[in-house]
């Protein structure tokens, strides 16, 4: 196929979109730090601060980072599909093609062939998870590690399992509480509160203190070097400005990102997905919603014989009056 | 007695924050005992590798939450803490001045 002008212009549009939020949150970032500390262990930088009745709202740096973070996922998505068509192989259909495979797959097998409509849905958390995460390896703040980010889409967890747990029947979910003697009744609710917390608390919990140790052993590393390169002389100069060198946190904490940065958010983001997957597949078992199936085709059967039956029942009669 | 009081508030999150962190203990057992468990079984199985892993890895996270409930409750101590409750000291000594 050849690429027309107009082609390769919303090509290179998509890519702006995917680049721009993020040249965007860095300019953002350099304004906004304060100057004075060289490694500090803060939450993120506020940038705006609008003041409504209940609470004020914060547009902090996790919010920008992770709106950038969807905007570049939506024009990777837009890029990876631009210029599909059935018969032509171009690379980037392939990958788009393996990428829905996989995810389907994932999702087939995990939560069965009823719940293929939750493919997007996964991989949409899957994306934004890793990629949110994966944000700190170009020098953002990781979404993820601000616990209202994660708390929210546990949120949207929370409400789709007990959507999923409502659809068996709202008695049935009432009852489940009471589950095996009813004096468990209290422990069961807060059991079923403590799902969506469990899950922000896991993905926060382990990406912040990723960000911590990565932080402690910068500055530590830095007071190291300091100390060291501090034994050879005492003059003004030498110390103010050689001796301030943080020679050891060159490649040194690059080992520790290795784990922290890019296993723990692959493996987090995916730990995410599978217990979403999970949790919704268990709030509605196969067995439960055949048995629902089974229960309504013999209710609308009977309704049917009911219907089909009021004239044969008035035929019999007719018969015996005949006779 | 304001800077004996701060000085309390200070230490006493900074050593609290070690204690909850004692239950880092309990994570750690239970996953290395997954994992020296799912070591027997790819021993056994080794063409069951994957789903092994993938399992041990899902249970280890699961394993990890308490531990990190103790982490939530460290951070809250040693970056919350302190600010909220020196506000309340504060707002104590300003009602009741002879303090």
């Amino acid at each position: 196929m050849k690429k027309t002008l107009r082609f390769r212009l919303v090509d290179g549009l998509l890519i702006a979109m995917m680049i721009l939020p993020f040249v965007l949150c860095w300019i953002l970032k350099v304004l906004f730090t304060p100057a004075s500390e060289g490694i500090a262990i803060s939450g993120p930088l506020v940038y705006l601060r609008i003041d409504l009745t209940p609470q004020p709202l914060y547009i902090s740096e996790s919010v920008v980072v992770s709106a950038a973070v969807v905007i570049a996922v939506f024009a990777l998505c837009l890029y990876l599909t631009h210029g599909i068509c059935v018969e032509c192989r171009t690379k980037r259909q392939v990958i788009a093609e393996f990428i829905v495979e996989k995810a389907t797959d994932f999702v087939t097998g995990n939560m069965g062939e009823r719940f293929i409509g939750f493919a997007p849905f996964v991989a949409a958390i899957l994306a934004l998870s890793a990629l949110s995460s994966l944000a700190s390896l170009i020098g953002l703040y990781s979404p993820t590690s601000d616990i209202n980010i994660v708390a929210g889409w546990a949120a949207i967890v929370f409400i789709l399992i007990t959507y999923y747990k409502l659809k068996g029947g709202v008695g049935n979910y009432l009852k489940s509480f009471g589950d095996p003697i009813p004096i468990f009744y209290p422990f069961n609710v807060i059991s079923e509160v403590a799902t969506p917390v469990s899950m922000t608390f896991r993905h926060y919990g382990n990406i912040l203190s990723g960000a911590v140790i990565s932080a402690l052993v910068g500055s530590g590393l830095a007071g190291l070097s300091s100390l060291i390169l501090g034994l050879f002389s005492k003059a003004e100069w030498y110390t103010t400005w050689v001796a301030s060198i943080p020679f050891l946190r060159v490649g040194l904490p690059a080992i520790l990102s290795l784990y922290f940065d890019l296993f723990s958010s692959a493996l987090q983001a995916f730990i995410f997905a599978m217990l979403t997957m999970l949790y919704i597949a268990n709030g509605y078992p196969a067995e439960e919603a055949a048995a629902r199936k089974q229960k309504r085709e013999e209710k609308r059967a009977a309704r049917a014989a009911a219907k089909a039956g009021q004239p044969s029942a008035a035929c019999p009669d007719g018969d015996e009056r005949n006779e | 007695m304001t800077t004996i009081a701060i000085a309390i508030i200070l230490g006493c999150c900074a050593l609290g924050a070690g204690v909850a962190m004692i239950a880092g203990i309990g994570p750690g057992i239970g996953e290395g005992y997954a994992v020296g468990k799912a070591c027997e079984a790819i021993a056994r199985q080794p063409e069951q590798k994957g789903s092994v892993t993938t399992t041990m890895l899902m249970g280890c996270a699961v394993a990890e939450t308490t531990g990190l409930y103790a982490l939530v409750i460290a951070i809250l101590l040693i970056f919350v803490a302190p600010n909220t409750l020196l506000k309340v000291w504060q707002k104590f000594v300003n009602a009741n001045p002879m303090v």
